[in-house]
């Protein structure tokens, strides 16, 4: 998997000498915006008010669970899907008045869609193969570019099998084959992972990522895994029905989340309903030491990741916590906690070997923690 | 327990794998039930048909498939199924199309619309076309001042054998292509394939085995054809008469044998379909399984 990438041949060297149309600006990546776009379904709105932009060779997620519009938000850069209102801009022309296949774009479908009737072959030389007869590059410029990209996404050797005859991650590498073959300006795909075991998934995940570092193609991806759009993307754009809860870089969207939904969305995280007053955290009447600056009196919800507590000595400020069951977490152990008269479920990681007091009784305190105005949905 | 033991029981706990198997005794009941059922009412009839043919010998065969009437009926047949499979192939396309790829108000009606021929009595069918463009019909006398005369000739024919093999090929096509949905498609146009070269190189090729199966069933049937045209033809020999006609008209003169040399010709025509279908089938089976088609 993480064998040396080769080079990509350019399609268009031969064929610009007979008089072809310039092929120059394919492959060349562009940036993209999106201006606040709206799509209804019927009566269901998936798309309210997105705006978006993506710079030339930036790989972005488009992450958030499901129904929460990524998807179709893809389908319209795509133009497989046209919005209600708004405006998508390619290279900062409108793409909307282009058609599908006008607009270049390479797009790998979430059960891949290959063409079942045709060999990996005339997969991946498709997009070549119907271009107009005047652009169309010449059978012998066809076959190296697919050797190219077969190479590309090492699978050589493989053109005569049929797509049912290929593993997932096979269909996988030959459908991102065939989608890059016409050096598109944009690459697009929907939740290309998706159909795959764990393993598969961590392997391409980590040889899409250095495919893009070599090949330099702008690239939106569309994930439901946090843990996937903050491994392979520049920026992450989380979404959450049909509207933008947070843009940002993997640090940034992890460390300082917007929201309390983000927060909960990407990584784990605890939310304890508490209240802002004379510029204190009070949790049940109890004062935290935690000191909140310029922040609206009133209900809060205070957020922090289980990894980032610690168990406190019983004085004032912490947070009194009953263990109810605790279990292995990879390198730390994770003890359950309940906490409060209302026993607001919350989950803290401590080192394995690491002394606390019996019966079940301990105190904590977040070490970063984040208060977002109101009390927890839910 | 001796190895020899344990190898026995092993085979047997294999044997007993295979939890759907029936015993020996019901196998062979079913079987037979099936064998005994096609030989009595399908390979019986088809050798009887071939026998009755060649009962007076080779030249009487000859002779009557070389009669005037029967060559012209045979003209004619070939004739009604040139124009009406084609315009199946077509309709059927489009049709299966529409229902499989759009959305679209009274889709459901369309879908049950397409089977009303398989569920209205022939005859019906070919009245319905009297009605409609007889002498005294709905258009007959608009047709006739035009000099256009449908019924009792071939138009009449040609429309009736349409309305009746319509659903054939729609029907192959529909589950196929809704089954299919619309990302092969998709997927071909974000390539930059024109809707043209999208159905032709993608859509048209998914389909294409169920699209033949559809043919070879909808050409049998308008070769066959009885009901629908026997209300339309009015038993013109010579002209307007079909094989099926022609059989039903030389059988009521009592002229069994050619009745059943013709005879023999519809059900030669039925065997090569069967052949034909097979013959595919075995020649491609391996790119039928990769498009995962059920024929």
């Amino acid at each position: 998997m993480t064998a040396e990438i080769t080079a990509l041949r350019p399609v268009d060297n031969e064929d610009a000498d007979r008089g072809a149309a310039p092929l120059a600006t394919w492959g060349v990546p562009i940036d993209v915006a999106v201006e606040d776009v709206s799509r209804r379904f019927q009566d269901t709105p998936a798309l309210e008010g997105v705006s978006l932009t993506v710079a030339a060779g930036e790989l972005v997620a488009l992450l958030g669970p499901s129904g929460s519009g990524k998807t179709t938000l893809l389908r319209i850069l795509a133009g497989l899907d046209f919005p209600d209102s708004g405006r998508v801009l390619f290279g900062g022309e409108d793409a909307l008045s282009m058609p599908v296949q006008k607009r270049h774009i390479g797009f790998v479908f979430q059960q891949y869609a290959l063409f079942r009737h045709m060999n990996v072959y005339n997969n991946v030389a498709f997009g070549l193969a119907v271009q107009p007869f005047r652009k169309r590059p010449s059978r012998r410029r066809i076959r190296g570019r697919v050797a190219d990209l077969l190479s590309l996404v090492q699978l050589e050797g493989y053109e005569k099998r049929y797509p049912s005859q290929l593993s997932g991650g096979q269909r996988q590498r030959i459908a991102l084959a065939r989608a890059l073959a016409a050096e598109p300006r944009l690459l697009l795909l929907d939740e290309p992972f998706g159909a795959l075991d764990a393993k598969v998934r961590k392997d391409l995940r980590r040889w899409l990522r250095e495919l893009h570092d070599r090949t330099g193609h702008t690239t939106v991806f569309v994930t439901h895994d946090q843990e996937e759009a903050l491994e392979l993307s520049d920026r992450v754009v989380v979404m959450r029905e049909g509207r933008i809860e947070q843009i940002g870089t993997p640090d940034s969207i992890y460390d300082e989340p917007a929201s309390p939904f983000v927060a909960g969305f990407i990584g784990e995280a605890n939310m304890l309903p508490v209240t802002v007053q004379d510029g204190r955290i009070y949790l049940d009447d109890r004062p935290l030491e935690l000191f909140p600056t310029g922040f609206p009196e009133g209900k809060a919800t205070l957020v922090f990741r289980p990894h980032d507590s610690v168990l406190a000595p019983t004085t004032g400020g912490t947070i009194a916590a009953r263990v109810i069951a605790e279990r292995r977490h990879g390198a730390t152990r994770r003890l359950e906690t309940e906490v409060g008269i209302a026993r607001h479920r919350v989950e803290i990681d401590v080192p394995v070997g690491a002394e606390r007091p019996a019966g079940g009784r301990i105190t904590l305190k977040p070490t970063r923690w984040r208060l977002f105005p109101g009390h927890p949905e839910g | 327990m001796t190895e020899v033991a344990i190898a026995a029981a092993a085979s047997a706990r294999l044997r007993r794998r295979a939890v759907t198997t029936e015993p020996a005794s019901v196998r062979t009941v079913l079987i037979a039930v099936a064998v005994v059922f096609l030989a009595f009412f399908l390979l019986l009839p088809l050798i009887t048909v071939f026998v009755e043919a060649f009962r007076s010998g080779l030249g009487a065969y000859l002779a009557a498939i070389g009669e005037k009437d029967a060559l012209a009926a045979i003209r004619l047949t070939l004739l009604v199924a040139a124009i009406s499979v084609p315009a199946n192939l077509i309709f059927g396309l489009a049709a299966s199309w529409a229902i499989a790829k759009f959305e679209f108000k009274g889709k459901s009606f369309l879908t049950t619309l397409i089977d009303l021929p398989f569920s209205v009595s022939p005859v019906t069918s070919g009245l319905i076309y009297v009605l409609l463009f007889g002498a005294h019909g709905f258009f007959g006398p608009w047709l006739q001042s035009q000099g256009i005369q449908v019924i009792f000739a071939v138009p009449g024919i040609v429309l009736a054998t349409i309305f009746v093999t319509f659903p054939f090929v729609a029907r192959e096509l529909i589950p196929l292509m809704q089954e299919q949905g619309t990302r092969d498609e998709e997927a071909a146009l974000s390539l930059g394939a024109t809707g043209f070269k999208a159905f032709f190189r993608v859509t048209l090729p998914n389909v294409k085995w169920a699209l033949l199966y559809g043919v070879l069933l909808c050409n049998a049937r308008a070769m066959g054809e009885f009901g629908a045209v026997s209300v339309v033809s009015g038993h013109i020999r010579g002209q307007t008469n079909t094989m099926p006609l022609q059989v039903e008209i030389l059988y009521n003169e009592y002229n069994f044998g050619a009745a059943f040399a013709v005879a023999s010709l519809l059900a030669l025509l039925a065997l090569v379909t069967l052949a034909v279908k097979t013959a595919l089938e075995w020649q491609f089976g391996g790119s039928l399984a990769a498009t995962g088609n059920r024929h």
